[in-house]
């Protein structure tokens, strides 16, 4: 698992050039967070995604998407997933 | 303060953009931007018969000029019927900017008439696209199109604009400047330096040279590093017309329809040189058996290009006209006498197989002169097309490669003709390509454009049959047409003057649109062909030929 962080500008279309990059590539997103920050024009997107071959590839092409303006990947470890867990219980 | 509407602002931007022609079809949701279009004394209005033909005349325009072109549409089928033009804008990088009228913000998501959702359908085949949701949004949003319509890789823009949008009134102190590309990323000279090394030290080396070339109007660059390292060289599909066809260093297409001279020239390489090119699949075949003794160098504007298909041993993010400029102080002159005289070897024992469709199009091209422009429509004809006509300059050679729309080749030889007035347009078009977008004959008689169609017509899906054929036990099915179209009389209904492949002369001395009828037949095929994932050393070659 790695833990990506976006920095994107806040409108409604982002999430669905975000999450429609992965969906047609058919690469799986297993956790998302998103929320405002600041004065609320950016967006901090987390995703939680597999460790595959493609991720530099995905990578790069979230890079490309206008509304991305950062990208930084983090381990599978970082703590804004891990918080989570306990609302996520079966 | 300037004062206007939505609507008033979009056609004020886009002339301040340079646009000077529109092409498109009014309805219910943009008729705002009509109504404002219709008082602009600057821009002209080519009224298309469909959508998808708006789209493609924008697109002939972008490809014969370099410079973004416009599209506009209606919401719901407008925009539907749009979307496949603007797709194969994007498989190919071309800058079209897609205006497309929505219902108004308060309707939206109601299932209301003519309503769909233009902007989720657009995110997948566009550069980046807009839902408008004010007339302030457009002092930004449209330069911001255009800028990235142009920057980088080129690409589509898709503009949606609520019909209340349009009618806002909007109060604004300073016109925005105009939308230009963003500065190419800086050169990489330490990757720059190993790369010139590699070419120094390559034995077999081939510049291999994709649609970014003619993007970045790198043609000359090409060309020159080519003559002074001894690079023989190959184009894609979209590159040709870079280095002339009979130029001595030029090896031609690659891929799946290549001479098998190009073919087995990288096979032998031991060092391959890839600028603005993306190593597709109809190129390299079976990719992990593509130019399998060479190191690879890769140049090409877009990171994501870099290491998708194929690792390269030296990448290089850079515009492919300052990467060549900058190479070739790097490069060392050299002849490279024994490898231009093993490939001149290979060109004398693996020539491109003749056949009769290849004579259509030489005779074309010897009645239409070195100024002509040739837009293709997508199957036989193309690749016949591909691999015969004389291609001496860049921007002259308009063709549907990476998506393969057929019905792209009446609307863009529209477009490059309207573009470029002063140059005769051709278009090759097949029987099955040219029905579908059959109804742009009536948008090229009524503006009297410079259009030569070259009809070659076998009844068949060509390219269906001849893989029918090839690779499914020649059982034909779905690809032979039952009923023979009269291409002449639909041809002259539309006002368009038709004429048989022997009064070719005629048709070709005949001012503005004209059709010639050339029949073929359904026998002949693409040769040689790659089958789909081998190879590209197996080629099939004249064994199936009619004329064998």
């Amino acid at each position: 698992m790695r833990t990506l962080e976006l920095t994107v500008n806040n409108h409604p279309g982002v999430m669905s050039h975000v999450c429609g990059l992965f969906a047609r590539r058919s690469f799986n997103v297993e956790g998302i967070l998103c929320m405002p920050v600041g004065d609320g024009r950016r967006s901090r997107i987390w995703l939680r995604v597999n460790e595959d071959a493609r991720l530099e590839q995905m990578i790069k092409q979230l890079q490309k998407l206008e509304d991305v303006l950062a990208v930084r990947p983090h381990g599978a470890d970082h703590a804004v997933f891990v918080g989570l867990e306990e609302f996520f219980r079966a | 303060m300037n004062r206007m509407t939505g609507a008033q602002l979009i056609i004020a931007l886009l002339q301040r953009q340079g646009i000077r022609i529109v092409a498109g079809i009014p309805g219910g949701a943009n008729l705002p931007l009509y109504d404002a279009l219709a008082q602009s004394p600057h821009i002209r209005h080519i009224l298309a018969r469909h959508e998808q033909g708006a789209g493609f005349i924008a697109q002939g325009i972008a490809r014969a000029t370099g410079q973004p072109a416009v599209c506009l549409a209606t919401s719901g089928p407008g925009a539907t019927n749009v979307l496949t033009a603007i797709a194969d804008a994007k498989l190919d990088s071309i800058p079209v900017i897609c205006i497309t009228g929505q219902v108004s913000t308060a309707m939206i998501g109601t299932d209301a008439f003519q309503e769909v959702d233009t902007y989720g359908m657009s995110i997948p085949i566009t550069k980046h696209n807009f839902l408008v949701r004010s007339a302030a949004q457009l002092l930004e949003v449209i330069p911001d199109a255009f800028r990235i319509a142009v920057s980088g890789r080129p690409g589509p823009v898709l503009i949606d604009v609520p019909k209340d949008v349009q009618n806002q009134l909007v109060e604004f102190a300073d016109w925005p400047a105009p939308g230009r590309a963003d500065a190419p990323p800086p050169l990489d000279s330490d990757a720059l330096a190993r790369a010139a090394a590699m070419i120094n030290a390559a034995q077999r080396p081939i510049l291999y040279l994709g649609g970014g070339v003619i993007h970045a109007n790198a043609s000359a660059a090409a060309v020159q590093l080519a003559e002074k390292a001894g690079l023989p060289t190959t184009m894609t599909l979209m590159a040709l017309g870079v280095m002339p066809s009979e130029h001595e260093l030029s090896l031609g297409m690659l891929g799946m329809h290549a001479a098998p001279f190009t073919n087995l020239a990288l096979e032998e390489c031991d060092l391959l040189i890839a600028v603005g090119a993306r190593f597709d699949d109809r190129a390299t075949g079976k990719v992990a058996r593509f130019c399998p003794q060479a190191r690879i160098i890769h140049v090409d504007i877009d990171a994501g290009e870099l290491d998708k298909i194929k690792p390269a041993h030296v990448g290089l993010v850079a515009d492919a006209g300052e990467a060549l400029t900058a190479l070739l102080p790097r490069v060392a002159a050299d002849p490279r006498r024994a490898w231009r005289e093993r490939v001149a070897a290979l060109k004398r024992r693996h020539p491109l197989p003749g056949c009769k469709p290849h004579e259509i199009v030489r005779q074309v091209a010897a009645l239409a002169g070195d100024e002509a422009i040739i837009a293709t429509d997508v199957g036989q004809h193309q690749m016949w097309a591909a691999q015969a006509y004389p291609l001496r300059k860049p921007r002259r050679w308009l063709t549907s490669g990476g998506l393969g729309t057929m019905g792209f080749g009446l609307p863009t030889a529209i477009g490059a003709a309207l573009a470029r007035p002063d140059k005769t347009v051709i278009c090759f078009s097949g029987d099955g390509s040219l029905l579908m977008n059959i109804q742009e004959l009536a948008t090229a008689a009524e503006l009297g454009v410079n259009v030569k169609i070259v009809l070659m017509n076998n009844n068949s899906l060509g390219l269906v049959r001849q893989q029918q054929t090839l690779f499914y036990g020649r059982r034909i099915f779905g690809a032979d047409y039952q009923m023979r179209v009269n291409f002449l009389k639909v041809a002259e209904g539309f006002g368009v003057p038709a004429f048989e492949w022997e009064d070719l002369d005629a048709a070709m001395a005949t001012a503005g649109p004209s059709l010639i009828h050339a029949p073929v037949d359904a026998a002949e095929y693409v040769l040689p062909m790659v089958p789909p994932g081998a190879a590209n050393k197996d080629m099939i070659g004249g064994e199936v030929h009619a004329h064998a």
